[in-house]
């Protein structure tokens, strides 16, 4: 970052506005081109296949993959929004019983990585599960063929299962985009005659529009990118494709030409979105710290909006939380281990690491943009986020082919001036790790931010600078109060996320390195989810320590 | 806030010269890639410490390791890989990523259709895919091959797993060696006008659809048969295992098909020695015997005993003695068979 003087004592001579361009310029490109590299690494690989993949593709399952990937996209999405914008619209805007609680708890199912919920659903609803023991006995069948069932391995259960997991991020953004809304505008569409449903469907939900769309456009590339809970529903959606094509057919070029095109689907449906809402722009200056003072709920709505709350809670969380809990205390003198501390600050500290710096690169790519609103450093930012959409094994890819093209160019450089290597210094470290957690995340951090920046007049600018501030010191005096709420969203999302990544951190890490997420994958692969009960346990729990924490801090963002 | 930003810096920065420490390149160790889980090799590896007193250290990830041995490149600290079936075993080979070791120990300990002909891979243990019959609904002598699961008298009532896993993958591969691409075609097409419901779930999850009657008969490898039966955390996978007979397929004929799990040496290893010496010790009774008893897989080692459980309820039979390099070279057709046929949507 440009390192400016203090203007306003010793007036140093003023820079001119092409030497400060430049400086933010070359910083935002050059990182963004640092976290695109992985990317870009799997679109060169997309131009060595070892053999055209696409005629066989077409002719047999392409068209399955398709209409898997758009029908599992669409439904958990439709799904995500529907609980997501619910939820946070209740707890913001109403009162009623356990609000307080929901306000957190609603974000719970989130410490639950899918692959886990998967395997708890169809250990709990399937035929030797406990529900249909429950069901035999008394009803007195006797075998499968005795009645219907409805079967969770297909298509609907996995986007039951990914929506459970993933509409909090729709909550997430909607609620803090509903919270940082003026009240004046909510009353005034009141008295104009509308009513609370009508105010919040005609107001409010477009206001919170860009924050819905940015959490719709998460869930859905999280929805693109799963393979585990696909896999292991035997769905077949583009990722099943892209693994094979790379495993089975050792062809990892036409791998990448698969993933490649996925990406460029994806950049398709946020620019759309995009389209659709570029010339909405509002601000809210006024009244932003004003309290809420929301409807009164009573009687059977009041328990109505209880319950509605409450079913994700319950079915993303609770009772996977409970099986878990259950396997775990029935086996926990085999379980326990010493080990499990060590799994268990790893996770902690990787994903710390990436969360701030995910924060800071997502704050410099959404500010410079902000500071010149010039097309190629918007396109910086959509650029840099691109890896979010792509599956976590094949980022990995991505992430080893810089990182150890940079090593080897630097063992080169040693032998050749001081005829001694120094042996590999980013590949399989830990750094390579947490350089892939932020190519992979940033996409989630850009979007927080950009959308709470975008939200703070740029009125506020002019007067700080005008004051004598200079951008950087605009950016910390003025934006990051205000914008805080965001910020910490964003980091929270990054951390959660960061606890479950599997593919990568599986693909990456050092010798004897363990995470709790990779300790469980050990044993779940091979469906023993007894064996992985406390790990993934301890997964959910060091989850809603920072859940529970920022969401308490989201809230203060508008009653302090 | 700008304290508060130097203060970051000032804690971030040596963190990350913390994270891009070196990984201790000792004399004394191995360093390996495996396609294995740690928790099924960590007893065989402790035991080549304790014996040896060299180090192991271990990467486990199911895919992706080639690719990271590939672009490490001559520096990479890789010397073992170690797989759970031929696939892996095989690419790695073919993309130039091994050297061979001539040891007159593997050599002696590990048969000929175990290993591959120009000594760059070597099977540790050896597995069959079997047909599991349920007890109850199939009679003993009902289906003796794997030619014999396309037969219309099946219908509906065989499950498989994904035909786009690498074991069903290998299985298929060696009926393409055996009676070529256009007749294993057909006969996948018959096997999957059988299946019960759409391909799903491990080898463990198709027993105990057998067991739950959703089907009578399924394909699975021999070494499930002995964890299932002898798992004290979940023991309801007991009667799983209980419901089912063994029948090992094509006896009259050319055998059972086997996979292996493997090991190679990598082209760069930097503990070249140590290496070869945990390849010698894995092929060798006491590791073979552990393999047999922990994992109940089959030792590749002559006249190593299998755990008693598996010879109680398998017995001798009969091999198919194909080299698996035939098998591993034609997956790509078989993967290609699979989408054609449909077998798994």
């Amino acid at each position: 970052m440009q390192s400016q003087p203090d203007t306003r004592v010793t007036q140093p001579p003023l820079k001119t506005r092409s030497q400060y361009l430049f400086g933010w310029y070359s910083c935002t490109w050059s990182t963004a081109l640092m976290v695109a590299l992985p990317v870009l690494s799997i679109f060169y690989l997309a131009f060595f296949p070892t053999e055209n993949i696409w005629p066989h593709l077409v002719e047999t399952v392409l068209p399955v993959y398709i209409t898997t990937t758009l029908e599992l996209m669409l439904g958990v999405g439709v799904l995500s929004v529907a609980i997501g914008v619910c939820g946070a619209w209740l707890v913001t805007m109403c009162r009623f019983p356990g609000r307080k609680i929901f306000e957190w708890a609603l974000l719970l199912p989130f410490a639950v990585p899918a692959y886990v919920i998967a395997y708890v659903y169809t250990d709990l609803l399937e035929y030797s599960g406990p529900l249909q023991i429950m069901l035999r006995e008394l009803f007195g069948w006797q075998t499968a063929r005795d009645y219907w069932f409805p079967d969770i391995r297909t298509l609907g259960g996995a986007i039951l299962m990914l929506a459970l997991v993933l509409y909090p991020y729709v909550y997430l953004l909607a609620r803090a985009s509903f919270l940082e809304q003026s009240t004046t505008i909510q009353d005034a569409s009141r008295t104009l005659g509308c009513t609370p449903f009508q105010s919040f469907y005609r107001v409010s939900l477009p206001i919170a529009r860009p924050a819905i769309a940015v959490g719709l456009s998460l869930v859905s590339m999280e929805t693109i990118n799963d393979f585990g809970t696909v896999d292991y529903f035997a769905v077949k959606s583009m990722s099943a494709g892209i693994y094979d094509t790379w495993l089975n057919m050792s062809n990892l070029g036409g791998a990448a030409q698969i993933a490649s095109l996925m990406m460029v689907f994806v950049i398709i449906l946020i620019s759309l979105e995009r389209i659709g809402r570029a010339r909405q722009r509002q601000f809210h200056s006024a009244d932003r710290f004003k309290k809420l003072t929301g409807y009164q709920l009573s009687g059977w709505r009041a328990w109505g909006a209880t319950t509605l709350c409450a079913l994700p809670v319950i079915c993303g969380f609770i009772i996977p939380v409970w099986v878990l809990g259950r396997y775990a205390l029935r086996n926990l003198d085999q379980l326990w281990t010493e080990d499990f501390l060590t799994h268990a600050s790893h996770s902690f500290i990787l994903s710390s690491c990436a969360a701030i710096l995910t924060i800071v690169i997502a704050l410099l790519l959404a500010y410079s943009k902000r500071l010149h609103k010039k097309r190629s450093l918007k396109l910086a930012a959509q650029f840099s986020s691109l890896g979010y959409a792509m599956p976590g094994a094949v980022l990995a890819i991505g992430v080893i082919i810089p990182l150890a093209a940079f090593d080897n160019l630097l063992n080169d450089i040693t032998e050749q001036l001081f005829d001694t290597s120094v042996g590999l210094l980013l590949s399989g470290t830990a750094f390579a790790v947490v350089f892939a957690y932020v190519v992979r995340f940033l996409a989630v951090s850009v979007g927080s931010v950009e959308s709470s920046l975008n939200k703070v007049t740029e009125s506020m600018d002019m007067a700080s600078r005008s004051l004598g501030y200079t951008p950087l010191e605009t950016l910390f005096r003025v934006h990051l109060p205000l914008i805080k709420g965001g910020i910490l969203t964003a980091a929270l999302v990054v951390f959660v996320d960061c606890m479950k990544e599997l593919p990568a951190t599986l693909i990456l890490r050092p010798f004897n390195y363990d995470t709790l997420a990779t300790y469980v994958y050990q044993f779940a692969s091979d469906e023993m989810l007894e064996a992985c009960s406390l790990a993934a346990l301890l997964i959910v729990l060091v989850g809603i320590i920072p859940v529970i924490l920022l969401s308490r801090t989201i809230s203060a963002t508008r009653s302090s | 806030m700008y304290k508060t930003a130097k203060r970051l810096a000032a804690i971030a920065l040596p963190a990350a010269l913390a994270f891009t420490s070196f990984t201790a390149q000792a004399a004394d160790e191995v360093n390996i890639y495996s396609y294995r889980q740690q928790f099924l090799i960590q007893p065989m590896l402790d035991a080549f410490t304790a014996e040896t007193g060299i180090k192991t250290n271990v990467v486990f990830a199911k895919k992706g390791l080639i690719q990271r041995l590939k672009h490490e490149g001559k520096h990479s600290p890789a010397d073992i890989i170690l797989t759970s079936d031929i696939g892996p075993l095989y690419d790695v080979v073919n993309e130039g990523l091994t050297q061979p070791v001539e040891s007159a120990v593997l050599d002696k300990n590990i048969p000929a259709q175990f290993q591959d002909p120009s000594k760059h891979w070597y099977g540790l243990t050896s597995r069959a895919r079997i047909i599991y019959a349920s007890k109850d609904r199939v009679k003993p002598g009902e289906i003796t091959t794997y030619e014999d699961l396309a037969d219309p008298k099946w219908q509906g009532r065989i499950c498989s797993r994904s035909g786009k896993h690498t074991y069903t993958l290998s299985l298929i591969g060696s009926m393409i060696a055996h009676h070529g691409e256009a007749e294993t075609q057909k006969w996948l097409e018959g096997l999957k006008a059988n299946l019960a419901r759409k391909p799903q779930g491990n080898d463990r999850a198709q027993v105990k659809a057998v067991k739950e009657g959703v089907c009578d008969l399924a394909l699975g490898n021999t070494y499930y048969f002995g964890k299932m039966l002898t798992n004290d955390k979940n023991p309801e996978q007991k009667e799983w295992a209980m419901s089912v007979n063994l029948l090992f397929p094509n006896q009259d004929d050319r055998g059972a098909h086997m996979n292996i799990s493997g090991a190679a040496l990598t082209k760069y290893a930097p503990h070249k020695e140590a290496a070869i010496k945990l390849m010698e010790f894995l092929s060798k009774e006491q590791a073979q015997t552990m393999y047999a008893k922990a994992n109940y897989e089959f030792p590749v080692r002559p006249n190593t005993p299998r755990a008693e459980l598996i010879n109680e309820y398998m017995g001798e039979f009969k091999e198919d003695q194909i080299n698996l390099q035939e098998v591993a070279e034609l997956r790509a057709t078989a993967a290609r068979l699979v989408d054609k046929v449909g077998f798994d949507n």
